[in-house]
C-alpha cells in the first residue's frame, strides 16, 4: 500500500465531510500542519469539530478555517490569540470546550491506545470536574476523563520515510505524536520524505502503523513571539 | 515601599534548590530564571515538551521549532531533552517536577488558587495551570498583594473559579512571604518597607505572624 501522496489536497481525497472531527497537531504556531489546514480550507468542508491545543492566530494556522467559518466547535486548552475567534465565540457562532492541557494530551493518548476513560486529579474541585464521575484512590479524589479520537488527524513532523515512520524536531513535537495515534486516518505532512532505511529505527518517534498518508509540504513556520537577547559588547 | 516584580522574582529564586526540576509560569514567574544562584544545578521544564530550557536566542539563532510555553523563541542546552505533550504532563501530573512558580488572581487561606478565569470576561483557557497545581510537588505563587482596585487577593475563600484546591504551599507578594499551614496562613517574611499594619489592612485571609518572622 502506497502511503506517499503528491500533495495535501490529494491526501484528503475521500476523507472529508461536513460535521467531521479533526485533530490538528501543534502548540501555538509551532509544529502545525500548515499544508493540511490550507487543503481543508480549499476543500470548503464545514461544521468541523477541531481538537487542537490552540486555534492559531488571525489569518494563520487554524485561524484560516475560523475566518472562513468552517469550524463549529473547538476543543482546546488555550485560545484567544485571534480577534475572529473572540468575535465568533461572543456571538454564539462557535462552541468551545476547554480541557486542561495535560488532560487534553492524555485524552488523545488514551483514545489512540484504546483506553475509553481514565482518572486524573487535574481539575478536582473546579468547574472542569462538574458532572464528571469522582472516585477515591488511596484517599485522594480523582475525576474521570474520556479518551478522544477523530475522523482524521493532521500532524506535522520533520522527516518521514515511505512507510510513514516519523521523526519530529525540537518543540515542534508537542501534540503531534498522540494525535497521530488517535485519527481513524492520520495524514502526516513533513519537511522531507527520506528513503526507506535511512531513518535509524531506534530514533523513530511515531511508528508508521499510525500513519496512513504522508505528504511532503512547504512551511512558513511563522513565529508568534520572537524573543531575542543582545550580544554583550566584546 | 515594597518588593518590585524583579525583587519578588529574586526572592522566588531562593525557593530553587540544587538538583530541582522546575516549571516557571508565564509573566513574573518567567523572570525567576534571571536570578537563579549560579552555584546550584537547576533544570527548567517547559510544558510544551522540553527539559533543560536555555536563554533567549541571539537574533541569528532563532528557530521557529524551538519555543517555550509562552510561545517565545528560546535555546537548548547540552542537557536538553524534547518530548511529547503527554510525556510532559506525565512529568507534571506524576509528581516528577519539584517546584512550580505561578502567578495568581486570588489565593485562599487553605491554599486554593484561582488564576484562569474571570466570569463575564473573555476566557482564554487554563492551558497547563490546572495540571501543574494538581501534580507538581510544591507550588509557589508570586503575585501583587492587592488587586488594581486595592482589594485583598489573599482571601478567606476565592471568589473566582478555582484552578486547584488546597495546592499552594507558599505565596510571595509585594509585601511579604506567607506559608499555607494547617489552620490558615503564616507570615514568615516582611518585604523591606512593608509593615504588619499594612499587611493587616490589605489581607482578608486568616494568618498568623511567625515568631521568627524575617524583617529586612
Amino acid at each position: 500500500m502506497k502511503k506517499v501522496y503528491p500533495d495535501a489536497k490529494t491526501a484528503l481525497d475521500g476523507l472529508v465531510f461536513d460535521g467531521m472531527t479533526i485533530m490538528a497537531g501543534g502548540f501555538g504556531l509551532c509544529g502545525i500542519p500548515e499544508n493540511s489546514i490550507a487543503a481543508l480550507h480549499a476543500a470548503g468542508v464545514k461544521d468541523l469539530t477541531v481538537i487542537s491545543n490552540n486555534c492559531g492566530v488571525d489569518g494563520f494556522g487554524l485561524g484560516i478555517l475560523l475566518d472562513a467559518q468552517q469550524i463549529k466547535k473547538m476543543v482546546s486548552s488555550y485560545v484567544g490569540e485571534n480577534k475572529e475567534f473572540e468575535r465568533q465565540y461572543l456571538e454564539g457562532e462557535l462552541e468551545l470546550e476547554f480541557n486542561p492541557q495535560g488532560t487534553l494530551a492524555e485524552r488523545i493518548r488514551a483514545g489512540g491506545a484504546g483506553i475509553p476513560g481514565f482518572f486524573t486529579k487535574t481539575g478536582v474541585g473546579t468547574l472542569i470536574a462538574e458532572g464528571k464521575e469522582h472516585r477515591e484512590f488511596d484517599g485522594e479524589t480523582y475525576i474521570m476523563e474520556t479518551g478522544l479520537t477523530a475522523d482524521i488527524a493532521i500532524v506535522k513532523a520533520w522527516k518521514a520515510d515511505p512507510q510513514g515512520n516519523l521523526i519530529y524536531r525540537k518543540t515542534a513535537r508537542n501534540f503531534n505524536p498522540m494525535m497521530a495515534t488517535a485519527g481513524k486516518v492520520t495524514i502526516a505532512e513533513v519537511e522531507e520524505i527520506v528513503e526507506l532505511g535511512s531513518l535509524d529505527p531506534d530514533e523513530i518517534h511515531t511508528p508508521g502503523i499510525f500513519v496512513q498518508r504522508v505528504v511532503q509540504g512547504s512551511f512558513e513556520k511563522r513565529i508568534e513571539q520572537r524573543t531575542i537577547r543582545q550580544r554583550e559588547d566584546a | 515601599m515594597a518588593w518590585t516584580r524583579d525583587e519578588m522574582a529574586a526572592r522566588a529564586a531562593k525557593e530553587l534548590k540544587d538538583g530541582f526540576y522546575v516549571n516557571l509560569g508565564i509573566g513574573i514567574p518567567t523572570l525567576v530564571a534571571n536570578y537563579i544562584d549560579e552555584n546550584i544545578d537547576v533544570t527548567l521544564q517547559s510544558e510544551n515538551g522540553m527539559l533543560g530550557m536555555g536563554p533567549f536566542p541571539y537574533d541569528e539563532d532563532v528557530d521557529p521549532d524551538l519555543i517555550n510555553a509562552g510561545k517565545q523563541t528560546i535555546t537548548e542546552l547540552r542537557r536538553t531533552s524534547y518530548f511529547s505533550s503527554s510525556d510532559s504532563f506525565g512529568m507534571i501530573r506524576g509528581g516528577h517536577i519539584d517546584l512550580s512558580i505561578l502567578g495568581a488572581m486570588e489565593i485562599s487561606e487553605n491554599g486554593d488558587i484561582a488564576n484562569w478565569m474571570i466570569p463575564g470576561k473573555l476566557v482564554k483557557g487554563m492551558g497547563g495551570a490546572m495540571d501543574l497545581v494538581a501534580g507538581v510537588k510544591r507550588v509557589v505563587v508570586i503575585m501583587d498583594h492587592a488587586n488594581k482596585r486595592g482589594e485583598p487577593k489573599l482571601l478567606k475563600e476565592c471568589s473566582l473559579p478555582l484552578t486547584g484546591q488546597k495546592c499552594v504551599h507558599r505565596i510571595i507578594t509585594t509585601l511579604g512571604v506567607f506559608d499555607v499551614v494547617e489552620d490558615g496562613l503564616l507570615l514568615i517574611e516582611l518585604a523591606p518597607g512593608s509593615s504588619l499594619e499594612e499587611i493587616a489592612e490589605k489581607t482578608e485571609a486568616k494568618y498568623a505572624v511567625a515568631d521568627d518572622v524575617i524583617r529586612h
